[in-house]
């Protein structure tokens, strides 16, 4: 790994200077996630007095369990439908600012705020204009003739929860996105012009294309986002219901943990929950490597 | 004011890479001297050992009267000058000139006066409060011989310090340095990629190649007499003719035995034979110069450059062109035929093996 | 543009438009709540325009207290939001402004070690350790604490790697002619790398206030007294309240209040926020 060329000596120095980060690091991040991995395997009896090695036990378990895979597949759809509602919404918005001239600053600036807004605050925002009784949202759906209900329909409630979720993110991927068509040489872009194409083809032909490194990189910052920043979303608004409806994983792990006191079975929970950002950071990094070429 | 001692110097990177093999140079307090040689020869990497931003692998360095090997920079009383200028960009032209006297605890007063002093002499005294963006090349270049002058060091060290600035700056910062050093007669050690700045700087030149030294002396020595067929090569532009020879029938010939070149005043059996652009002329009336060098040249090109012309041209026999420097508005058709020699006296010989000078 | 189509132009203008509004309405709806009588809102639909008790219910939940609503008062619980998102923003900054120092300025044992310890942290989301975590908090005392609050949350790689990543892009000759003007390791920092790394740091800083004061599970694993909640806690809490309807009127006057520091800090220094996020993300 690299250093400067001239490197300053000090023996002690160096090792103070990381001391505070790595003490951190050690309590609260790698001894923890040792300990996760540690209960993984190991099972209490129902008083919680004898605690048994039971190897992969825990992870049969849940993979035999129902309910932990119908929160695989809620996930699922909660993320998929978050990263492409919110990334489709913010590339729309994106190409349109980039095509106007004239209060592309203005737009800018109104659409990038919600980034500041907490998970959570989302959350109820969306849950109060859904209010079945109250909510705005809510009211127009019932007046289109649907009867939205989010308390008693599961469909409803994880609707509403991708709809929070994606809110949220639009500002995100909007920078992004507009940074990344900013980036697309003019002359690229004025060339097919002059070769007679269309601005629709020429989004579909030219500028999409050369925006996929930027798409990738926002997909897999998104499936992050909605795997493991969204507890909150759930949380303050459905609580995992109606039913399991909207028990995403990390919602799952958390009750399982703190209501139903499932040591073992919330650690195997982490172990994968760990093993999926693992997964999701290795392609992070590698894809960012490649993006260091231009 | 010091002298600078190399004693048998030796810099080994990890994995054995040997950057720089046994130098020795003592200069002389006063003295401005200048490292000289291609990239990657050592010259660097010498003078930051001098400066103390390399680990010494072995030998001495001697500033002055002490041993500097594990002295570190700060304390071994010299400045340095960069070749991208190193100056701190967040600090005013001011500050970049007094941090050193900060450091070192000079009382305020006296860092004062001489940063004014300093300023007055290179000039930048109007712009002392700007930052380093604000300022062209060459005011940089003047801040950092600023920076290192206010230390009123034992030794300035220059590590290519003009190769960041345009033609017609270079030339008159390169004047200046020249000059300034004059009046401080501080000990300097300037290293530098560029043959002309080098001879045009230096009171006496070090000329190295893959961490050895191939020659020490002043600028006219090593033109007229260079030690090598690298330093021959090197000094001077364009470059001295190279042709390697063997022995025939008393005098020396191309390696194909053909064309009777010189006369073999030592005797080798095989030898480089060098000879200066300048010093080959039309021989007159197809006449040899007396005991000189004859040669037959098929020309190529001619390239005028206003002052002076360099013809370009082939020998039979010998793979290398030949340069000959004519006068302006020379002109030869390609594929005329040109009948060159020179006098004895301008003949260099070197070893055909070792490459070392033979002649005097 | 390449060529000029009106229409396509007032097309994307009206896009634009109608995506503002999508982002801005929920705001605009929480934002009328928090001005009418919460008897407005039990008879059918929210309304879509302010009432008449914006000063009112806002004076209510700052002087009254929230005790209705069953929130400590909400000036606590901004100052407990503005104390965690401070000391999670400096506390992350100064560490890592030091770890990344010291791993490309030193070359020393263990380093390539720590870089890889501080590295995993990317991995570890509070979301996969919860429970470990919250027993190691609890064995330090720190529950219902400050320091519990936000130390555990003070690692961070990211911003390690975005000042090594600044770091690898000062010339070297500035640290030499540092050392040569006799400046030391500590006084290179000081006078040198850290006016350098300013905007950084401001960038940064924008970003991790925002992390801090949204943070959400953390908060509500370690906080049991209601005396360290924090307003984005406090507003679960109000929405959760068993067998009565919420008071729309105070949780929505709350949320505009959480919402209002960070977005602030967003709006007026954009310039930095964007910087602030495009590295981090390198």
């Amino acid at each position: 790994m690299q250093t400067k060329r001239i490197t300053f000596k000090a023996k002690g120095l160096p090792y103070l200077l990381v001391a505070p980060q790595l003490a951190v690091t050690l309590v609260f991040f790698i001894w923890p996630a040792s300990q996760a991995l540690y209960q993984s395997v190991l099972q209490q009896d129902a008083f919680g007095l004898r605690t048994e090695f039971v190897g992969l036990a825990n992870f049969e378990n849940l993979f035999a369990d129902p309910l932990y895979l119908a929160s695989f597949k809620v996930t699922m759809v909660f993320s998929f439908g978050t990263t492409f509602l919110s990334m489709g919404v913010a590339l729309m918005l994106a190409v349109m600012a980039d095509r106007v001239i004239k209060g592309a600053t203005g737009y800018k600036t109104f659409l990038i705020w919600p980034y500041a807004v907490a998970p959570a605050v989302a959350g109820v925002l969306w849950w109060f204009m859904f209010n079945p009784t109250i909510g705005v949202a809510a009211y127009a759906i019932r007046q289109m003739g649907y009867d939205w209900n989010h308390t008693i329909d599961g469909n409803d409630a994880l609707i509403l929860i991708i709809i929070a979720a994606a809110w949220k993110q639009i500002s995100y991927n909007f920078l992004f996105f507009l940074a990344g068509l900013q980036s697309i040489p003019r002359s690229l872009i004025e060339a097919a012009a002059i070769d007679g194409a269309s601005p629709f083809k020429r989004f579909w032909t030219i500028v999409f294309p050369l925006l996929s490194p930027t798409s990738f990189f926002l997909l897999v910052v998104n499936m992050v986002y909605a795997f493991f920043d969204t507890f909150s979303v759930v949380h303050a608004t459905t609580a995992g219901g109606p039913g399991q409806s909207t028990s995403i994983l990390v919602y799952k792990v958390w009750r399982d943990a703190f209501e139903s006191l499932d040591l073992g079975g919330s650690a195997a929970q982490s172990v994968i929950l760990m093993l999926i950002v693992i997964a999701l950071t290795v392609i992070q990094f590698r894809y960012i490597e490649r993006k260091v070429e231009y | 004011m010091a002298t600078i001692l190399l004693d048998q110097v030796r810099k080994v990177y990890a994995g054995n890479v040997e950057a720089v093999k046994g130098v020795s140079i003592d200069i002389a307090d006063g003295e401005f001297i200048v490292l000289v040689g291609p990239s990657g020869c050592g010259k660097s990497t010498l003078l930051r050992m001098i400066a103390g931003l390399e680990e010494i692998s072995g030998g001495e360095i001697h500033i002055g009267d002490r041993v500097v090997n594990n002295v570190e920079p700060a304390d071994r009383d010299i400045a340095m000058v960069f070749q991208n200028y190193a100056l701190y960009p967040h600090m005013s032209v001011y500050d970049n000139l007094a941090y050193g006297l900060r450091n070192r605890g000079v009382a305020k007063g006296e860092i004062d006066s001489r940063v004014k002093e300093a300023a007055r002499i290179l000039e930048i005294g109007t712009f002392l409060d700007r930052k380093p963006r604000q300022l062209s090349g060459g005011q940089r270049q003047r801040v950092a011989m600023g920076r290192a002058i206010v230390r009123q060091p034992a030794a300035f060290l220059f590590d290519e310090p003009l190769s960041n600035l345009d033609a017609k700056l270079r030339v008159q910062m390169r004047i200046e340095i020249k000059r300034l050093q004059k009046a401080l007669g501080t000990t300097s050690v300037y290293v530098t990629h560029d043959q002309l700045e080098a001879m045009t700087l230096a009171n006496r030149l070090v000329v190295l190649n893959h961490g050895r030294i191939e020659q020490i002396g002043t600028p006219l020595d090593v033109y007229e007499a260079p030690a090598t067929t690298f330093v021959a090569g090197f000094i001077g532009s364009p470059a001295m003719n190279l042709i390697p020879v063997k022995a025939k029938e008393g005098g020396l010939a191309l390696e194909t035995g053909e064309g009777l070149l010189a006369p073999n005043g030592h005797g080798v059996a095989q030898a480089i034979l060098g000879v200066r652009p300048e010093d080959l002329v039309l021989a007159t009336d197809g006449v040899a110069a007396p005991g000189g060098l004859s040669l037959e040249m098929t020309v190529i090109a001619v390239e005028p450059v206003g002052a002076e012309s360099y013809v370009h041209g082939t020998v039979e026999g010998l793979k290398d062109d030949i340069v000959m420097r004519a006068g302006p508005k020379t002109d030869y058709a390609p594929g005329s035929r040109l009948k060159l020699t020179a006098v004895p006296e301008k003949l260099h010989i070197f070893d055909a093996q070792t490459g070392a000078r033979l002649n005097a | 543009m390449v060529e000029n189509r009106p229409w396509l132009t007032f097309f994307s203008h009206f896009i634009l438009l109608a995506g503002v509004v999508i982002v801005l309405f929920p705001v605009w709806v929480a934002f009328v709540a928090s001005t009418h009588d919460p008897r407005d809102m039990l008879s059918g639909v929210v309304p879509l325009w302010p009432g008449d008790r914006f000063i009112q219910n806002y004076y209510e939940i700052f002087v009254e207290g929230m005790a209705k609503a069953g929130a400590p008062p909400i000036g606590l619980l901004m100052m407990n939001s503005l104390i965690m998102a401070l000391a999670i923003a400096i506390g992350k900054i100064a560490i890592s402004i030091i770890s990344a120092f010291a791993i490309v300025y030193f070359r020393f044992p263990l380093r390539v070690l720590f870089f890889w310890l501080i590295f995993i942290t990317l991995m570890l989301p509070v979301e996969v350790r919860i429970l470990p975590t919250f027993e190691v908090t609890a064995g330090l005392g720190l529950l219902n604490s400050y320091t519990g609050l936000t130390l555990p949350l003070i690692a961070s790689a990211t911003a390690t790697f975005l000042f090594r990543q600044f770091y690898m892009t000062i010339p070297e000759e500035l640290s030499e002619a540092a050392r040569i003007d006799g400046a030391g390791p500590m006084k290179f920092f000081r006078d040198i790398l850290l006016p350098l790394s300013r905007t950084n740091i401001a960038g940064l800083f924008v970003i991790l206030f925002i992390y801090g004061w949204n943070q959400y599970l953390w908060p509500l694993l370690v906080t049991t007294d209601e005396g360290y909640y924090t307003i984005v806690i406090s507003i679960q809490r109000m929405v959760s309240v068993p067998d009565s309807e919420p008071l729309w009127h105070v949780i929505m006057a709350t949320v505009i209040l959480a919402m209002i520091p960070p977005v602030l800090v967003v709006v007026f220094m954009q310039r930095l926020f964007i910087k602030g996020l495009v590295e981090t993300e390198k």
